[in-house]
């Protein structure tokens, strides 16, 4: 395990002696996919937080490319080059497409360095790349908060792309798509991985599948199974914890 | 349309400005130009609160700070050499203290007429915005800071002449400040001043650093996950509108030939917030006619009625959160949103579902 990407040591959170996360460990590989899920409350959520920095395990180490960033501020951590997608989309509804991606793009992020009108070229060679990628050239001088739903899903992935992140978390970003918008996700997602690594959370299977990436199941805190999807799907284990009897019937 | 629309309205603005001494009368004149050295302060205001949505109710305090600062100035070179200003002697002051005496210098006075308020409101803006304290706390924390300055300057009589204030001005760089010709030029100054502070903030939002403010205001955790610290950000745009606030504060006093506390504390400085308010917080041309506008209606319902003015201000208040929450400078909008919103009703019955957009109009 000496060449991961990101590492999860043995976290754990206590909320009021509540553990929401109980010794949890993760590692990631660069240029890789990587799906959690887990039935709700399992911890998915709070993981993807400690890893960004908005959440301070009570225990445990995470390690980023060599470098401790356990104890780092969000913005620090982002600089290093972990980036979030929340469930719901946090883009900058009253800013365009554009200056979405360009401050997302943005090199120079420190206060006193932000005076400058306009974009330097690479920035901009930057954001026409990801316009590209997630299919948005056309709207890009749309206020973001025009876009449709997918759209909107789209562009915030695309600000996580263009932050020059090599690890992206995501928080279910198929959520409240239509089937064809969840399978266009699943490819970008795809595409993308051949130059980041990504940690998904996501509950459908359908899209879980579309990815075509080893899953972790979570439950209690606790990492509970690791493998493939049909792995996933026939073990007892996680049968019994989160697919519950319909899905024990359908795989019966 | 709407990028001619608002450069008419700037032109208009001011083309009237420039004409002003022609049509009206050496009054109005007055109150206009010390009006337009409040919308200064508007400007700045307009920077805080609705670019990065950070609202002061304490703004009395920086504009009090640029005030005083020019009004000790004044105080000192009316004096005959190894005299002292009366409210210290009557104070039992034996001589003028150094922090007071530094300011006797024109170009220090000056200087520290932008750059005393600007350091205060840095200082608090650090403090507080560091700890992650915002939103109504932050309106607060302004509001019994603008209580306790107006208190302070009323308690240390012997430095700031107590309750009374500082007046009985004569000169400023060896201009008599009462002769006309120097009230002439100090309209002009002030025009001046306003026209560069709103290019000033013009450009700021054109920056990326003014696109990073809007991005705040809209939502601070995720630009927080974009890489960026808001508090920074925060402290920069608070510390220009206490520098902008200063810069008000000392024009008005030589509009006026007179500062005191009652001026700086909580009703005048939540009286700024409802002008920007009328206006339309993040509309710099519509944050100078709420200035005006609501600073004439003052004058006027003042002297005729004036136990009504707060009764007005606090209804006037409600009815512009309530009802137009983008100010005056939003009414264009508005009619665009309701025709759009009937066209959409009429196409596609039911979808009414899309976020209103809230664009700058500067």
């Amino acid at each position: 395990m000496q060449n991961s990407l990101l590492s999860v040591e043995n976290i754990t959170v206590s909320f009021d002696g509540f553990n929401a996360l109980d010794g949890i460990s993760l590692q990631l590989m660069p240029t890789s996919i990587r799906v959690l899920i887990g039935p709700n409350g399992a911890g998915k959520s709070t993981l993807l937080d400690t890893i960004i920095g908005n959440v301070r395990p009570t225990n445990g180490r995470i390690v980023f490319r060599g470098e401790d960033i356990t104890d780092l501020n969000e913005y620090k951590i982002v600089r290093r080059g972990i980036c979030r997608k929340f469930q719901a989309p946090g883009i900058l509804e009253n800013l365009t497409v554009f200056d979405n991606l360009s401050l997302a793009a943005q090199p120079r992020r420190e206060s006193w360095r932000s005076f400058g009108v306009g974009v330097d070229s690479r920035v901009r060679a930057r954001v026409e790349r990801v316009l590209e990628r997630i299919g948005l050239e056309e709207k890009r001088s749309a206020l973001a908060a025009q876009l449709s739903h997918g759209q909107k899903q789209w562009l915030e992935i695309g600000m996580v792309v263009s932050s020059d992140a090599d690890l992206l978390l995501l928080d279910e970003p198929a959520a409240g798509m239509s089937l064809d918008e969840s399978a266009q996700t699943a490819e970008l997602i795809r595409n993308l991985a051949s130059d980041h690594s990504f940690l998904v959370i996501d509950h459908d299977m359908t899209f879980v599948e579309q990815l075509s990436a080893p899953v972790s199941v979570m439950h209690m805190g606790r990492m509970l199974k690791e493998g493939t999807l049909e792995e996933i799907q026939r073990d007892p284990q996680v049968i019994a914890v989160y697919l519950g009897r319909e899905k024990e019937a359908a795989v019966a | 349309m709407k990028k001619w629309l608002h450069a008419a309205l700037d032109l208009a603005l001011l083309a009237a400005l420039l004409t002003a001494p022609l049509y009206l009368s050496g009054y109005h004149l007055s109150l206009l130009g010390r009006f337009l050295a409040m919308a200064i302060l508007s400007l700045g205001l307009c920077l805080v609160w609705g670019w990065s949505g950070v609202l002061s109710l304490g703004q009395g305090v920086f504009w009090g700070l640029g005030a005083y600062v020019l009004a000790m100035h004044l105080k000192l070179v009316g004096l005959a050499p190894g005299d002292m200003p009366d409210f210290m002697m009557w104070s039992g002051l034996d001589r003028i203290p150094g922090w007071w005496s530094i300011f006797r210098h024109p170009s220090v006075a000056l200087a520290g007429v932008l750059i005393v308020p600007t350091v205060a409101a840095a200082g608090l803006a650090w403090l507080v915005f560091n700890r992650r304290v915002s939103g109504v706390y932050f309106a607060l924390i302004t509001q019994a800071l603008a209580l306790a300055f107006a208190t302070l300057l009323i308690s240390e009589q012997a430095y700031t002449g107590g309750f009374n204030g500082l007046t009985d001005f004569t000169t400023l760089l060896g201009h008599y400040i009462v002769d006309p010709s120097f009230q002439r030029a100090l309209y002009w100054i002030t025009v001046a001043i306003l026209a560069a502070a709103f290019l000033f903030c013009r450009w700021i939002a054109k920056t990326n650093f003014g696109k990073v403010l809007l991005a705040i205001r809209d939502g601070e955790s995720r630009i927080r996950f974009l890489g960026y610290n808001p508090a920074g950000y925060k402290m920069i745009a608070f510390a220009i509108g206490g520098g902008l606030a200063g810069v008000s504060g000392a024009l008005y006093v030589l509009h006026v030939g007179v500062i005191s506390p009652a001026m700086v504390g909580v009703v005048p400085s939540i009286e700024m917030v409802v002008a920007v308010a009328v206006g339309g917080r993040s509309s710099f041309t519509g944050v100078i006619f709420g200035t005006l506008l609501v600073n004439f209606g003052k004058d006027w319902i003042s002297s005729a009625m004036p136990e009504m003015w707060q009764l007005v201000i606090g209804l006037l208040f409600i009815l512009v959160v309530t009802l137009l929450p983008r100010g005056l400078a939003g009414i264009p909008q508005l009619q665009q949103q309701f025709t759009a919103r009937f066209r959409r009703r009429a196409t596609r019955p039911g979808v009414d579902t899309e976020p209103m957009a809230m664009t700058q109009e500067n």
